[in-house]
């Protein structure tokens, strides 16, 4: 693997700007290639969305360098994908309006959005909801009309904070395979904070463990990666190779 | 009971306001109280035929309407950037909000014959104090709305790189939409006293203030009656056409 990373992160540092200057990410170094899937896990509260904001230009770090396709960056300028644990659709618009935002937000109207949008409703199975307001929408289906609306613009890195973390366990399981078909069909660089081990080992690429290596500040303290073919079936979460993933996962965040 | 509560709203309405009058009527009747102390519906029901007969009540009406309204507007688009400004920036805040909040505590009758000696103009004075009574709880709203509208979503915005002013267009202001609304239907109703307060301290010969003040002098107790009504009504249409804008606007809430 020598060629440029998509997204690298030298030696990244950060404090709350509020707090009393304790850091709160220290020395984490990490860098992710055009297309991967990477999952973040760690212990709650370790920093884990912290770092994903820094990543995705959100957040200026307090310290370090961000690479992008090799050229040092202070902040994105390119638009990015994020979907939270909470759906966040706003709740004046109908889902249609909801998918359609980040094309406004370019200036592209009319009928190639219209197209790109109803693309994506039908991508995520929501081609009837498109004139429901969210208030109408369960759970699972305000969430995956969070990703068309993270996915509509063709952004090259989408940001997934904890996004099933609000479901029940069933759509979680069913959402997760959901978000792999849907990331074939769009294939962009995907950094992923999760709670859940086994759903990361079972969508990513790589597993990155954060945890709080020396001292108050947390770092990246192992990387996994992960040797399950692709596609991913829900049937791989049987077999010894997953199960030993998720073992390494686990106990690399316990120690 | 169950057969009221199954009748159409409106003529619940109409049930309790003619048993409202039907209440007063006895009130009277059994008080003997004479006409300048508590006129009786019907007394009321005539003078109100003689002042609609003569336009007496339709001038006045409308030259308070031409206060309440301008003074309402005013009251809402200069809350509107400084709500803005408070609800952004914590410097602005702290310099400014003591000054608004401590205004509060002085009665707007006190403050109203001040405007009187400073504007020349008999209306902008009045349509004045109505703006005055209008500002503060329309400012305190679109305070609150802009409040509240959910860091995240402004992660997002930040997050496709939108401008400021696509942040304020397409997030701020329909998030806080609805308190602010909510604010402007209280500033609709106080419009209406602000516009009185106006024309009480500056009772120049044309106006509801004007009329009730002259009414009250004369023992007119019917007509005092007939102009309460009527800003009752004014008020009432007022809340009544932003709360219509209200449902309009707001379709996405049902």
């Amino acid at each position: 693997m020598n060629e440029t990373p998509f997204l690298a992160a030298d030696h990244i540092h950060y404090a709350y700007p509020d707090g009393d200057g304790r850091s709160v990410l220290a020395d984490v170094s990490l860098s992710i290639a055009q297309g991967a899937f990477v999952a973040l896990v760690g212990p709650s509260g370790v920093g884990k969305s912290t770092l994903l904001r820094i990543l995705g230009g959100l957040l200026p770090p307090g310290g370090g360098q961000l690479w992008h396709n090799g050229r040092p960056e202070q902040a994105h300028d390119e638009p990015v994908g994020i979907v939270f644990q909470r759906d966040n659709l706003m709740p004046w618009r109908t889902v249609y309006e909801n998918v359609v935002l980040p094309l406004e937000l370019q200036g592209i109207n009319g009928r190639s959005a219209a197209e790109r949008v109803s693309q994506m409703l039908d991508l995520v199975g929501l081609a009837g909801e498109a004139d429901a307001y969210p208030a109408q929408l369960s759970g699972g289906m305000a969430q995956r009309v969070a990703l068309a609306r993270a996915l509509v613009h063709k952004p090259l890195l989408l940001l997934l904070d904890e996004p099933f973390g609000a479901l029940d366990a069933l759509t979680r399981e069913r959402m997760g395979q959901e978000l792999l078909r849907i990331w074939q069909a769009n294939p962009v660089t995907v950094f992923m904070v999760t709670h859940s081990i086994s759903e990361a080992v079972f969508l990513a690429d790589e597993v990155l463990v954060m945890g709080r290596a020396s001292g108050e500040a947390a770092t990246i303290t192992h990387r996994f990666p992960i040797r399950l073919p692709r596609p991913r079936r829900f049937e791989m979460q049987r077999t010894a190779v997953f199960q030993d993933e998720v073992t390494a996962v686990r106990e690399a965040i316990s120690v | 009971m169950r057969l009221l509560r199954s009748l159409p709203n409106w003529l619940t309405i109409l049930i309790s306001f003619l048993m409202l009058l039907a209440g007063w009527q006895l009130l009277v009747m059994i008080g003997g109280y004479p006409s300048f102390i508590l006129p009786s519906p019907a007394n009321v029901a005539q003078q109100i035929v003689v002042v609609v007969a003569d336009g007496r009540l339709l001038r006045h009406s409308l030259i308070t309407i031409s206060e309440i309204i301008p003074g309402l507007l005013i009251g809402f688009f200069v809350a509107l950037p400084l709500g803005y400004l408070l609800a952004k920036s914590p410097l602005a805040e702290r310099l400014i909000s003591p000054y608004l909040i401590a205004s509060q505590a002085i009665p707007i009758i006190a403050v109203a014959p001040l405007l009187t000696i400073w504007i020349a103009s008999t209306y902008w004075s009045r349509v004045l104090v109505a703006a005055l009574v209008v500002f503060f709880p329309v400012l305190i709203n679109i305070i609150a709305g802009l409040r509240s509208v959910p860091p995240e979503l402004y992660e997002l915005m930040h997050a496709l790189k939108a401008t400021p002013g696509q942040i304020f267009r397409k997030l701020e202001f329909p998030a806080a939409l609805p308190i602010i609304l909510a604010g402007l239907k209280v500033g609709a109703t106080l419009s209406v006293i602000g516009a009185l307060v106006g024309e009480f301290v500056q009772p120049k010969s044309q106006g509801l203030g004007f009329l009730l003040v002259t009414a009250r002098y004369q023992f007119k107790t019917d007509l005092v009656f007939v102009i309460l009504l009527t800003l009752a009504a004014i008020a009432l249409s007022l809340y009544g056409l932003v709360a219509l804008v209200e449902r309009r606007v707001l379709r996405w809430q049902t």
